[in-house]
């Protein structure tokens, strides 16, 4: 499944609106850093607010993400992660450690302004 | 066989004849239970009043009036009489629910519920011996019949009883946990757990669930936790917690712990948790004052005018 990737003047916004394949996930990496090399994006948005579940290939892909788009200069972030998902993973140990999170879309938007407003 | 004395073995050999000898033994139940719901029906009246003077005797229900007992009785009576009839138990069973709702907050005990469900057992067993007296092998006979039904049916009615008190009490614990875990917004985006008392594990997943709910829903920034009513906590519960600061980061929200005892501070350090994580103040007020910062709060003085 092909995950929509949208631009957002500086940023990338990319909504998973069903759960992954693992597939589709490394297609999700892979696409994420090619646009935000094509588009020069200073972040990047993660929604994950129709997600039901978390698994740990999801996490360790989720993280993987924000390395490689850091390496590009780019921050990301994870928004949406609703409470049962939240309250699951942290039981199973998926912490997304040095990612960064926000409750939802508007949240994110201000994060990543926050961030590229003050680069520090 | 021509009848000469009125003897009981005379009337088991008249009913021997009647129905074939040792058919007798294997008359259906249903044959003798219908001819007991007759009885019971015909004598509606006079077992439902002793059967309510019985219970005042006893002294049972007294948080009821007269007349209510009596109402009550009446459709126990009822009840009671048509589960012996179909051989269902369904619509006692409802009916038991729906009693006990309603004499349960009139404070009527478990043992009053037992004992006047006995009690009709009785009143109906002694009308039954008065009725048979003169035929012991047919008083046996209806008592094969009568006993197994009455004593499943007073076993209905108790447990129906007992399953609508359990019931209630788990509805007052559920409503006693949300009561003493309250989340409160003081704050755009700030929120406010105070825990008082006890956490066991249980609570402990309640109250994340809770605040989690509540951060999404305040949309949340900033969370103060605080446990200066939490005397003491387990290594199980104290990880609880960090969890919660964890899940709640994934919610984009920050934690601050506040109030914690020198026994939970031990307990912390002793598991081992990674302090880092743990954003702690001292007391409820440091932590509000560190979250309105976080915030971008800053709290002046009204300026005075002299």
């Amino acid at each position: 499944m092909e995950v929509p990737i949208l631009k957002q003047g500086d940023f990338l916004i990319a909504t998973i609106q069903a759960a992954l394949a693992d597939a589709d996930l490394l297609h999700l990496r892979s696409a994420l850093l090619q646009q935000v090399v094509r588009c020069r994006s200073r972040g990047v948005i993660v929604d994950v607010t129709s997600l039901d579940v978390m698994d740990s290939f999801a996490s360790r892909t989720l993280r993987e993400i924000a390395q490689m788009i850091r390496l590009r200069g780019a921050e990301t972030v994870i928004v949406g992660i609703q409470p049962e998902v939240a309250f699951a993973m942290v039981q199973l140990g998926l912490k997304l450690e040095q990612v960064a999170t926000a409750l939802d879309l508007e949240e994110g938007l201000a994060h990543l302004k926050r961030k590229s407003e003050s680069p520090a | 066989m021509a009848r000469t004395d009125i003897d009981i073995d005379a009337s088991s050999r008249q009913l021997e004849e009647q129905y074939g000898g040792s058919a007798e033994r294997t008359k259906p139940a249903s044959v003798l239970l219908s001819e007991l719901v007759s009885h019971l029906r015909d004598n509606r009246t006079q077992l439902r009043e002793e059967w309510a003077r019985r219970i005042t005797e006893a002294r049972l229900l007294t948080a009821m009036t007269k007349e209510e007992i009596f109402a009550e009785a009446t459709s126990v009576y009822d009840n009671y009489v048509e589960a012996l009839e179909t051989g269902t138990f369904e619509a006692l069973q409802a009916y038991a629910r729906n009693l006990s709702e309603r004499i349960i907050p009139r404070g009527v005990e478990t043992h009053e519920v037992v004992g006047i469900v006995l009690l009709l057992r009785d009143v109906l067993a002694r009308s039954l011996f008065a009725k048979y007296h003169a035929d012991f092998t047919k008083l046996n006979r209806i008592l094969d019949a009568y006993e197994p039904a009455a004593n499943r049916i007073a076993n209905t009615v108790a447990v129906g009883f007992v399953q609508e008190r359990e019931r209630i009490i788990r509805e007052q614990q559920e409503a006693i946990r949300e009561l003493s875990t309250p989340v409160l917004q003081v704050r755009e985006r700030l929120l406010i757990l105070p825990i008082i008392g006890v956490i066991d594990p249980q609570r402990a997943r309640q109250l994340t669930e809770q605040l989690l709910r509540g951060i999404r829903m305040n949309r949340a920034k900033v969370v103060v936790i605080d446990i200066t009513g939490v005397a003491a906590m387990d290594a199980t519960v104290a990880n609880h917690l960090v969890q919660t600061v964890e899940a709640s980061r994934l919610l984009g929200a920050t934690v601050i712990v506040t109030g914690l005892s020198p026994e939970i501070a031990q307990t912390i350090v002793n598991i081992g948790v990674d302090l880092g994580k743990m954003n702690t103040v001292g007391d409820l007020q440091g932590g509000i004052e560190q979250a309105e910062r976080l915030l971008g709060y800053k709290v002046l003085p009204i300026a005075d005018a002299s």
